[in-house]
């Protein structure tokens, strides 16, 4: 199932709009049918903002204002990203209804670029989870198998893309959660550096890791819409002070003498062959234009998984403590009294996996434990981000898989958190160290349940802090080496 | 049953057993900055219920905190001003804990590296009592608990505060007292807070145990809340140490239980609140939200310049210097605004001692009276160069101090200018020298005894006649013009 925007990203979207070519009315109603027809199947909205968008498009067909960078351009946000007087429910039963008072920033300035927010995607609650399966309100599918899952936590929002339903949306990047989807979806999803786009308005989950986080069908279109989204935030304490990166072409930018670090530990004995073997051919197209490979090591990778799992959810305790039924949310009282009206909101109102979060996180901070196991996570942490420092000296960009397995079936690893927590294993250290990343379509793969079938496969490129703009440089001249990323999903309902 | 003390030595009336107190306050002050801690909401006493506040200091999902640097600013003057030292690296920390009137549950505070450490006051004994930590926090909101149910007023969320907590060096209720007395004059001197404890810009908790006088280490100690004053702070010690004696004297040594009391002024006695088990986790991590803090030697040394002359030197001086009593000395720096006001009158009437009686017997009687709106000089019609002029008038002799006297109240009252008011009230009139002498005559005719009594030497009886002739000129003539007047008469008839 593929929908309108096949064919076509969203620089070529544009290009196609400022011509006359398309109409943004046109382009919005396409897109909001398209969204319709398709919803039942995939699942990747939660709500479809119909009315406000074609208000939105007749505005700016309207206006007489320099048409801004994404004019015209319908995007689709995910449920944790405020966006005033629209509901922001983050897929939890705890906020259903709840209509967001205030605008992310993020989510303004796509607005004054000109973008056309169509409806909020679905999510792992709370942005936790790596399969899409732990939404209250039901999974988002994959588009090229719909038995099976889209990756997760941005589930909604890398389907909508995936199936050309809109050519941009918005994710967030705690641990993997753009990238992973888009690498099981086959198109790209680029996790900036931490600060490079301000936190505000993004439900947080795990702090000193969550970043806003785009999808898009090619790697120019990110780079676009870092234009737009990236730049210093004063309302947002941790936002770097670096403006955003310009959105103009590379021309002339080669691969030749780029030196591409694969670290070992990043090509694990678990990891599926199918995609091993589609992301050892990415990485011979990049040599073939000229790029140096160079064995690097992050010798700290391996307590990247413990030391996420305890930073992320230490955090997420007390980030999600405010979830409590008093100023906002569907509360549940109680037997009267205070305390219990809290616990019943909260047990009624957070599903499995958050409140196994919390109480991970609640455990990791509590005296006589802290050290033991938030203090040395965070420990681990500093240790990985000088295993990454070490290795920016002997290479440019880093090269690995983004997830050891392709698309897995619905429902496989439901009962296994553990398992599932694995399916990080490639992305959380990056995130940890506050680097960018970012995942690109290497091509396809068998997954081990089924032979015959081929599903996306993703190459993570990882740069050094603040190297967004050449990273993304990367991707694109890795892009023209090959075609993985025009394809789109036909449709693979079984 | 009546208790006797001796010294610090509480004597119990039942065994003549000796007992010492230990007390220590936990002080939480108000700085008086014009916007909250960590958003741009103005700070305001009185405001209408949940108006003064914002996505992020509501805790609005996906809102962050943007420390208000003015804050750090009076916290170090805050900090220098009590003697502490000021660490350059800080940063604020998260307190978990669930209520209804903390919209994030977690408090933004500072637990192991407060800004700033050492520090304390020096009683008028003589007596140093120190701070066991000072540091920045954000005020909680208010709940008030009706019979429909409880309500939350958000205004107070995210105002500063200072904590500080003293040991364990207070004796005495009156210790206690004098400590919050000095305290506090310091916070207002220095500018950082109006600590006025009716408008909750100060708040005290007391925590007090007893033992017998020469047993070693303390025994169990007690919190006691709801201290709406200094009065009540001292009225629960001296309620609850004898409490506390009775107790251990007939249950014994196991008596007394580590709990939190609530003193009711109404029937002067405090009330098990609840009890404490244990320490309370409250999981503080970092708040991965806010840079850690690095306060630069120029911004310390900034605020240490700005740092004004602190009441202790400052009742030193205008003793030495001035030449006041310790009593009037006292009084006159009851308040920065009381001392900056008799300093500058002093100054400009170059009459120290009539600038502090009038200060201390006329203007700050009047602050507050139905008369007199003002609470505090500097906001009084009448200013310094005002009061100096009133003084240099009567050394002049174009004033009486008795017309002066009505001159000042006139001026207080009315709000209007000193001239303009001497002559509404004709108080310029020169009373023609026959005039005066006419009244006089017939004051001491109608009074002959007071004749008798002069001569034989009681100058005093003169005064029998002094008020006739006042009121006979209107209360315009000199009082001791009209005695000298008077005598003369005297003398020339005999």
């Amino acid at each position: 199932m593929s929908g309108p925007f096949e064919g076509i990203d969203a620089t070529g979207l544009r290009e196609a709009i400022l011509s006359g070519e398309r109409g943004v009315r046109e382009t919005t109603e396409a897109c909001l049918d398209a969204i319709e027809a398709s919803n039942d199947e995939l699942g990747a909205f939660l709500t479809i903002e119909r009315e406000s968008a074609l208000q939105c498009a007749e505005e700016l067909e309207r206006t007489d204002a320099e048409p801004g960078p994404l004019h015209g351009i319908p995007v689709a946000l995910k449920a944790n990203l405020c966006w005033e007087g629209h509901e922001t429910n983050c897929a939890s039963r705890l906020l259903e209804g709840w209509r967001a008072p205030y605008t992310a920033t993020c989510v303004e300035r796509l607005l004054a670029a000109g973008a056309v927010p169509v409806g909020v995607t679905n999510m792992d609650e709370f942005a936790m989870g790596s399969s899409g399966e732990n939404s209250a309100f039901g999974p988002a599918r994959n588009p090229w198998d719909s038995t099976r899952i889209p990756g997760g936590s941005s589930s909604g929002s890398a389907v909508a893309v995936a199936a050309r339903l809109v050519p941009l949306a918005l994710g967030s990047d705690t641990g993997g959660s753009v990238r992973q989807p888009a690498a099981l979806c086959g198109i790209y999803g680029f996790k900036p550096t931490y600060g490079r786009v301000s936190r505000y308005g993004l439900v947080a989950f795990g702090s000193s890791l969550d970043q806003v986080s785009p999808f898009a069908t090619s790697a120019r279109d990110l780079a676009l819409c870092l234009s737009v989204i990236a730049g210093h935030d004063p309302r947002d304490s941790t936002s770097l002070k670096l403006a955003a990166p310009s959105a103009g072409a590379n021309d002339g930018a080669s691969l030749s003498g780029l030196r591409v670090g694969v670290p070992k530990e990043h090509f694990p004995p678990e990891l599926e062959g199918g995609t091993r073997t589609a992301c050892e051919e990415a990485l011979a197209r990049l040599t073939a234009q000229g790029c140096e490979l160079v064995e690097v090591s992050l010798p700290h990778a391996r307590y990247a998984i413990p030391t996420y799992y305890v930073v992320a959810t230490a955090e997420a305790s007390s980030n999600l403590a405010r979830f409590d039924g008093v100023a906002y949310g569907q509360r549940v009282d109680g037997d009267g009294s205070l305390q219990s009206m809290f616990a019943a909101t909260r047990n009624a109102g957070f599903g499995a996996e958050v409140k196994r979060r919390i109480l991970i996180g609640t455990y990791a901070l509590s005296a006589g434990y802290q050290d033991e196991w938030y203090g040395r996570a965070t420990r681990a942490r500093t240790l990985l981000r000088h295993d990454y420092e070490e290795a920016f000296k002997r290479c440019d960009v880093l090269a690995a898989p983004t997830s050891p397995p392709v698309a897995f079936p619905l429902g496989e690893r439901a009962d296994d958190p553990v398992s599932m927590y694995l399916a990080d294993i490639l992305t959380v250290s990056a995130s940890l160290a506050g680097l960018p990343a970012v995942s690109v379509p290497a091509g396809f793969a068998a997954p081990v349940d089924d032979p015959e079938a081929s599903l996306p496969v993703g190459l993570q490129l990882t740069g050094p802090h603040s190297g967004d703009e050449r990273l993304l440089e990367v991707a694109q001249l890795l892009e023209a080496t090959g075609d993985h990323h025009t394809k789109a999903p036909t449709g693979g309902v079984a | 049953m009546s208790w006797t003390r001796d010294g610090h030595v509480w004597i119990s009336p039942e065994t003549g057993a000796r007992w010492l107190p230990t007390i220590g306050l936990e002080v939480h002050a108000q700085l008086s900055t014009r916007t909250k801690l960590f958003c741009s909401c103005e700070v305001s006493f009185g405001a209408a219920p949940n108006t003064k506040t914002c996505p992020v200091c509501t805790g609005q999902p996906g809102a962050l905190p943007v420390l208000n640097e003015a804050v750090l600013d009076f916290a170090v003057r805050a900090a220098l001003a009590l003697g502490a030292e000021v660490a350059p690296d800080t940063h604020f920390d998260r307190k978990n804990y669930f209520y209804c009137d903390l919209p994030k549950n977690f408090q933004t505070s500072q637990y192991d590296h407060p800004f700033c450490s050492g520090g304390g006051v020096k009683l008028s004994s003589g007596v140093f009592i120190r701070l066991n930590r000072i540091h920045m926090e954000e005020d909680a909101g208010k709940t008030i608990h009706t019979d429909a149910g409880s309500l939350v007023d958000l205004n107070r969320t995210g105002i500063p505060l200072i904590e500080s907590v003293t040991e364990p060096d207070l004796c005495s209720p009156e210790d206690a007292h004098e400590y919050l007395t000095r305290f506090r004059e310091v916070l207002q001197f220095s500018g950082v807070s109006r600590a006025d404890m009716e408008k909750g810009e100060l708040r005290c908790d007391v925590n007090v145990s007893v033992r017998p006088e020469g047993e070693e280490g303390l025994r169990t100690k007690v919190e006691v809340k709801n201290l709406n004053s200094f009065r009540h702070v001292q009225a629960s010690l001296e309620h609850e140490i004898p409490r506390q004696i009775t107790a251990y004297e007939s249950e014994g040594v196991d008596a007394i239980v580590q709990e939190t009391r609530l003193y009711d002024p109404e029937r002067e006695e405090t009330r098990a609140m609840r009890v404490k088990e244990g320490e309370s986790d409250y999981r503080y991590f970092p708040c991965p939200d806010l840079p850690k803090l690095h306060l630069s030697e120029e911004r310390i040394e900034a605020q240490r310049a700005a740092l004004p002359e602190l009441p202790e030197p400052r009742r030193a001086r205008f003793q030495k210097e001035l030449g006041l009593s310790e009593y009037d000395a006292g009084v006159l720096t009851g308040s920065r605004d009381t001392a900056d006001y008799f300093e500058e009158a002093a100054e400009r009437s170059a009459d120290p001692k009539s600038a502090a009686n009038w200060v201390s017997n006329e203007l700050l009687r009047a602050l507050g009276t139905d008369e007199v709106e003002a609470g505090s000089l500097s906001d009084l019609s009448l200013q310094p160069a005002d009061l100096a002029l009133v003084i240099a008038k009567i050394a002049s002799g174009d004033l009486h101090s008795k017309g002066a006297r009505e001159l000042v109240r006139e001026c207080l009252r009315t709000g209007a200018g000193v001239d303009e008011t001497i002559s509404a009230l004709g108080l310029d009139e020169k009373i023609d020298d026959s005039a005066l002498e006419g009244w006089c005559r017939e004051a001491l005719e109608a009074n002959p005894r007071v004749i008798e009594e002069v001569r034989a030497g009681k100058d005093k009886a003169l005064g029998a006649c002094i008020g006739p002739v006042m009121k006979a000129s209107g209360g315009k003539a000199d009082p001791k013009r009209i005695t000298e007047v008077l005598k003369s008469l005297i003398e020339a008839d005999s």
